[in-house]
């Protein structure tokens, strides 16, 4: 089923969006106890954010499991370093999963490739404003886990995770980063039927896959036409067109965050916005739980594409 | 924390079995009021079932509700029901006989399996409102989802604002009114019933014919429109089955094969 949310602050304005997501996740969790992810954009810096895990939540805890976390996490500082970034701190939230703060100004595919070279890396975001935090558990177990509580930033989306056709685990989770772009993630709810095409398509142009996720050919798809000269608004008119199933996702830039139901409408979304907000989930209770007051509320149709810009 | 679900299963999955009765309602004669804000869907329809079947009161106010999902379902008697707030999923199901007021939107599957009584919604509803309705009244002031009606097999929805698509999809017996503009694929494999429509209609689904209003067409949309104080009625079309695809006749399946 899983669930799925996003809020937007309009005119610049910042607030604990950490807090909030993780409100909206919790009130949806019955939607999705696997797993909870947050795409989360703070004021957008000089300096680039890379999360990072080097082993999966439940992968074995053997008897060189912490040793080989800390020498391939050395490893990690040390291709940093010879890409030419310039280490400010590494921090890790769990023993398997890292935030780097680097100054760097290359361009994130050899980068991410490198970094992905590293046995067990997975590159969960790179972004000057994005941050992407995943793991299993529901949204309270998480944002306590990675201390989302306090993340002062502009907008996010999230996701609570009922897995169906891949694995529990971090991979399987949402929100997907569009690598190898700066910036862009997405959530989805639905299934995707032509996923095998586009997974093959856009391997074919150069990209590579974290997961056997349908969700993840999204923002790859998308963060490639954005790449082509689309914009945000054009890319998700066009995969109504170009990605089969049944889905509502959102999807979110340093600037945008955009959402896009399928044609026949199948899976819900309510939205709300005013003056200040735009706030979107799977269930209206998911709103109500960061607006605790009546609000009116409505679904998009089929085949609408929303973008709401900052 | 705020948005946190304080639902607790048991082993078994059973939501909540150690809820009670809160018996927290200011009860005034036949009347009663309670706040919802701080209770569970099932402390919510714990209390409403105690107010209604044990207490006497005919007319229940119910504050915050929150968006909830699942409230009032199953209610099976005459009484008035008022929600000051919006509905989650699958608000007043299965009910038979209420009168209710909604002033605030509902999700998806309001009043599905409705058998009678009348629903007023103030605001939006979600997709799939009154799936599978058997009779009595569903009044949506705002818009409305895709799928409005699925399988509808008797009453009446009354929409003022536009619809989604796939309204009608399967429907059997009743009718829909939509005052507003409607989607794709209207009246998609419907076996009987009406729809009328003031607004554009992207598409009709397979086998949905528009076809002349009669008196009785005028009739009974006035007569709607007279009781729940809508004004005159806008300029509706009509749609109705085109019984090309569904083929019946008087012979019951055992007769057939006789004849064959």
């Amino acid at each position: 089923m899983c669930g799925i949310a996003g809020i937007i602050y309009k005119n610049s304005r910042t607030a604990d969006i950490g807090t909030q997501m993780t409100a909206m996740l919790q009130s949806m969790k019955h939607r999705g106890p696997d797993s909870t992810g947050f795409a989360l954009f703070g004021p957008k810096a000089d300096q680039i954010v890379i999360r990072f895990t080097l082993a999966d939540a439940n992968d074995k805890r053997d008897f060189g499991f912490n040793e080989r976390l800390e020498r391939n996490r050395i490893e990690i500082e040390s291709r940093l370093a010879k890409t030419g970034a310039t280490v400010d701190r590494v921090e890790g939230d769990t023993d398997y999963a890292y935030r780097a703060v680097v100054d760097y100004d290359g361009a994130l595919k050899p980068l991410a490739d490198y970094l992905e070279d590293v046995a067990g890396c997975e590159v969960l975001s790179i972004g000057h404003a994005l941050e992407i935090v995943k793991d299993l558990g529901d949204a309270q177990t998480v944002a306590d886990q990675y201390h989302l509580a306090g993340f002062d930033g502009t907008h996010a989306i999230g996701h609570v995770r009922m897995a169906t056709e891949s694995d529990v685990d971090i991979s399987g989770a949402h929100p997907y980063w569009a690598y190898p772009f700066n910036d862009v993630a997405v959530v989805h709810n639905g299934q995707l039927t032509n996923y095998f095409q586009w997974k093959r398509r856009l391997e074919r142009s150069g990209h590579r896959f974290q997961s056997e996720c349908d969700s993840e050919i999204i923002a790859v798809y998308l963060a490639q036409k954005m790449e082509e000269g689309l914009t945000l608004d054009e890319a998700m008119h066009e995969s109504l067109d170009e990605l089969d199933g049944v889905f509502t996702y959102m999807c979110v830039t340093a600037d945008a965050l955009g959402v896009a139901k399928d044609e026949m409408a199948a899976k819900p979304l309510v939205l709300f916005e005013n003056d200040e907000i735009v706030a979107m989930a799977s269930e209206e209770i998911a709103i109500r739980a960061i607006l605790d007051h009546e609000i009116d509320t409505y679904d998009p149709y089929e085949s609408q594409v929303l973008v709401f810009n900052r | 924390m705020p948005g946190e679900s304080i639902i607790k299963y048991d082993a078994r999955g059973l939501a909540e079995p150690l809820a009670e009765v809160p018996k927290i309602s200011d009860i005034s004669g036949d009347a009663a009021t309670f706040d919802a804000a701080d209770l569970t869907t099932r402390q919510i329809n714990l209390e409403l079932r105690w107010l209604l079947y044990e207490s006497g009161i005919t007319d229940v106010t119910v504050l915050n509700p929150g968006a909830k999902h699942s409230i009032g379902v199953g209610i099976l008697q005459r009484c008035r029901i008022h929600y000051k707030g919006s509905l989650g999923y699958f608000g007043c199901g299965l009910i038979d006989g209420p009168e209710i007021v909604i002033d605030g939107r509902v999700g998806w599957s309001v009043c599905e399996n409705m058998m009678s009584g009348v629903v007023e919604i103030r605001k939006n509803a979600g997709s799939l409102t009154g799936a599978a309705l058997r009779g009595g009244d569903i009044v949506v002031h705002g818009a409305v989802g895709a799928r409005t009606g699925i399988d509808q097999k008797g009453g009446t929805i009354l929409v003022l604002g536009n619809a989604g698509m796939n309204n009608a999809f399967m429907m059997q017996r009743g009718r829909q009114i939509y005052c507003g503009d409607v989607g794709h694929g209207l009246g998609d494999s419907m076996y009987d019933g009406a729809i009328y429509v003031a607004g554009k209609v992207a598409s009709l689904g397979i086998d949905c014919v528009e076809a002349d209003l009669g008196a009785d067409d005028h009739e009974f949309l006035q007569r709607k429109f007279s009781i729940y104080a809508l004004g005159t009625p806008p300029t509706f079309r009509k749609f109705v089955c085109g019984k090309a695809l569904w083929n019946y006749d008087n012979l019951e399946p055992s007769e057939k094969k006789l004849v064959l």
